[in-house]
């Protein structure tokens, strides 16, 4: 039984992690419609980014908040440079320019900072707390913090601030929020600021757990993916319910099913989205599309 | 490409012998007629001149060369499938390296552990990706554009860990190496050349089965459902059955492609088919030229050679390249190279029909 609870919470952390990516991920989808396929590597790029403001003696935290910072500066820059004159194209259109991005930020990534894999620090210390025979490690609760924390912040920002009440219109309904004064491009910008300093956070969380190099995020990506068909892609706390139950299904399915063992997990995403999408499409916490051709 | 320099030959052809104003009937003299049949010909022409090129190039050519440019036709036909399903039904692959891999895989394990002749496992090979391609095709279809873009990813991920997990079958990470079909006595080729003509031979028969394909009834629905469903659907057009039969397709021609991998490379391992196979083959088509005729044969020339020229500047130079170029591609040209040979050619036929107008 301990052993048990033991993997669940290691299935919660790795969730928390994904649930992070993946809020990133509805958070663009339901401003844009976009589904950003670079969104992983976005957040790679950022922990790259972090990694040097420590290499070059900052603290963790100081560095954190500049990656932060300069994420939100680049995402809202990607949008207007990148995105805006692509805008309102066809779905393949789209997914075409985010899959360029991403090949052109994994490659640039590599460029600069070269593929060899560095180690980068881990805020939290070490050590657990312990009960039962299950001990809770002082970095799983960081993870939970953080990524508790961003998710609280974001719903102040949307619930109780003009400029998040601003963003809900435009993802309502961008033509009629154009219409009562908000300026939707900026808004959109925005969005894309936010989401990936959100992704970013998800980075570098997950860089201490495995290392830094450019291709880091790929399998990330596909449990955020999944996480958020799971939670529905148009709803924020589907992201993070979905990150966790991701999380949890992935690793009991590693450490319990033979067949499927440490290696095959990568499985895990693959089915849950074909499950979701052959059963409840818009998933869990997403309002189903209505469609008037 | 080679398309394009033939029209300006032409047009060169055109200007010179400039036909005086009243005569108004078919040219009279024999070289008038040459010209007019040349340039009224002239797609017939430069296809002719391109295939007489290719089956000349590999006596010219060292055996370094001619493995790139059957290499280039290897991609060239797994290109075809994923622009028959992306260019022309609008459905969106990520994971078209996966089904390359069931054909290289399927090819490998039946030349190593069934110890098959190798022509029989080319229609296999093919078969094989078509029906798993028909199994993903279901889901599929329930999907739109960007959740099969999902799926693919997943899929074109999952493989590379799956062929490491079954080892007895697949030889797990250290791949399975076989021997190389060699060329039959009678013809006097070398390996290489040999290895060059079969997937000449395979990448005429795909281009003319895509060409035969899209011209019937069922190209023109592949492009009504991916041009409007709602239309396709009232002119009795079932969209689900047709996105999950282009799919299959584009899987056979993946699977087809595998095979001749297999045969050109003689090894397979599980790190040859990552998921940057699929994203290399997705940004090859995009350059090559979405929905065109030779945008396949143009990303194939792309894939092959911009990494292996870039490479030396910078191992990341293909993927900034790449990653570039698409982005690209879609703000200024959305139909690649071939369409802007495409235009070319337009432009050209227009400035003639133009003449003949002011002949009239």
């Amino acid at each position: 039984m301990a052993d048990f609870l033991q993997t669940v919470i290691g299935g919660l952390s790795a969730g928390a992690i994904y649930a992070s990516l993946a809020l990133a991920l509805v958070l663009i989808y339901q401003f844009t419609g976009i589904v950003n396929f670079a969104q992983g590597e976005l957040a790679m790029f950022a922990t790259y980014v972090a990694w040097t403001f420590i290499d070059a003696g900052l603290s963790f935290w100081l560095a954190l908040v500049l990656t932060l910072a300069i994420s939100f500066i680049g995402g809202m820059l990607i949008e207007r440079v990148i995105i805006r004159p692509v805008e309102g194209a066809p779905e393949l259109t789209l997914v075409i320019v985010t899959v360029g991005l991403f090949i052109f930020i994994n490659a640039a990534a590599g460029w600069i900072w070269s593929f060899l894999i560095k180690d980068f620090p881990n805020p939290f210390p070490d050590g657990a707390l312990r009960a039962g025979g299950v001990s809770l490690g002082y970095s799983t609760l960081g993870v939970f913090a953080v990524v508790g924390g961003v998710m609280g912040l974001l719903y102040l920002l949307f619930r109780y601030t003009k400029v998040g009440l601003g963003m809900r219109a435009v993802a309502t309904n961008p033509e009629s929020a154009r219409l009562v004064g908000i300026r939707v491009g900026r808004t959109l910008a925005l969005g894309w600021g936010l989401a990936a300093m959100v992704g970013a956070v998800s980075g570098v969380l997950v860089a201490p757990l495995l290392f830094l190099e450019p291709n880091m995020m790929g399998g990330v990506l596909i449990y955020a993916f999944a996480a958020a068909t799971l939670g529905g892609f148009d709803s924020p706390l589907g992201a993070v319910v979905g990150g966790l139950i991701v999380g949890v299904a992935e690793t009991l399915a590693g450490s319990y099913v033979d067949a499927i063992g440490s290696d095959l997990k990568i499985g895990v995403p693959l089915a849950v989205i074909l499950g979701v999408l052959l059963l409840r499409p818009q998933g869990l916490f997403g309002r189903a599309a209505v469609e008037r051709a | 490409m080679s398309e394009s320099t033939e029209a300006t030959e032409t047009t060169r052809a055109v200007d010179t012998p400039e036909p005086a104003k009243d005569e108004r009937p078919a040219p009279a003299t024999p070289r008038d007629r040459l010209v007019a049949f040349t340039v009224r010909n002239w797609r017939w022409i430069a296809l002719g001149v391109l295939l007489l090129t290719a089956v000349w190039a590999p006596f010219q050519l060292v055996p370094f060369r001619v493995f790139q440019f059957t290499m280039v036709m290897v991609y060239a036909v797994a290109l075809l499938g994923l622009n028959l399903l992306t260019g022309h039904a609008g459905q969106i692959s990520l994971g078209h390296g996966a089904f390359f891999a069931v054909g290289a895989y399927g090819t490998a394990v039946m030349m190593f552990h069934w110890e098959l002749p190798y022509p029989l496992t080319l229609p296999l090979a093919a078969a094989l990706a078509f029906v798993i391609g028909l199994a993903f095709g279901v889901p599929a279809t329930r999907l739109r554009g960007l959740y099969l873009a999902l799926v693919t990813l997943a899929i074109a991920i999952f493989i590379v860990p799956l062929l490491k997990r079954f080892e007895s079958v697949t030889g797990g990470s250290m791949g399975l190496t076989l021997e190389k079909p060699s060329a039959p006595a009678w013809t006097g080729l070398a390996p290489d050349q040999w290895l060059y003509f079969l997937a000449l031979a395979v990448t005429i028969l795909a281009f003319v089965a895509v060409r035969l394909l899209l011209r019937s009834r069922v190209g023109r629905a592949l492009h009504s459902v991916r041009d409007s469903e709602t239309a396709a659907e009232v002119m009795g057009v079932k969209p689900a059955s047709y996105k999950r039969l282009a799919f299959a397709w584009s899987a056979m021609f993946a699977g087809a492609a595998g095979c001749l991998y297999t045969w050109t490379i003689g090894f397979v391992s599980p790190d040859s088919f990552t998921v940057n196979l699929s994203i290399t083959l997705l940004a090859g088509i995009v350059v090559g030229g979405l929905g065109s005729t030779w945008g396949p044969l143009l990303g194939g020339l792309f894939v092959m050679f911009v990494p292996s020229f870039s490479q030396d500047i910078n191992k990341a130079a293909p993927g900034v390249i790449f990653g570039l170029l698409i982005i690209a591609v879609m703000y200024v040209a959305p139909t690649g190279l071939a369409g802007l040979a495409g235009r070319a050619a337009h432009w050209f036929n227009k400035t003639r029909s133009n003449r003949i107008l002011r002949k009239g």
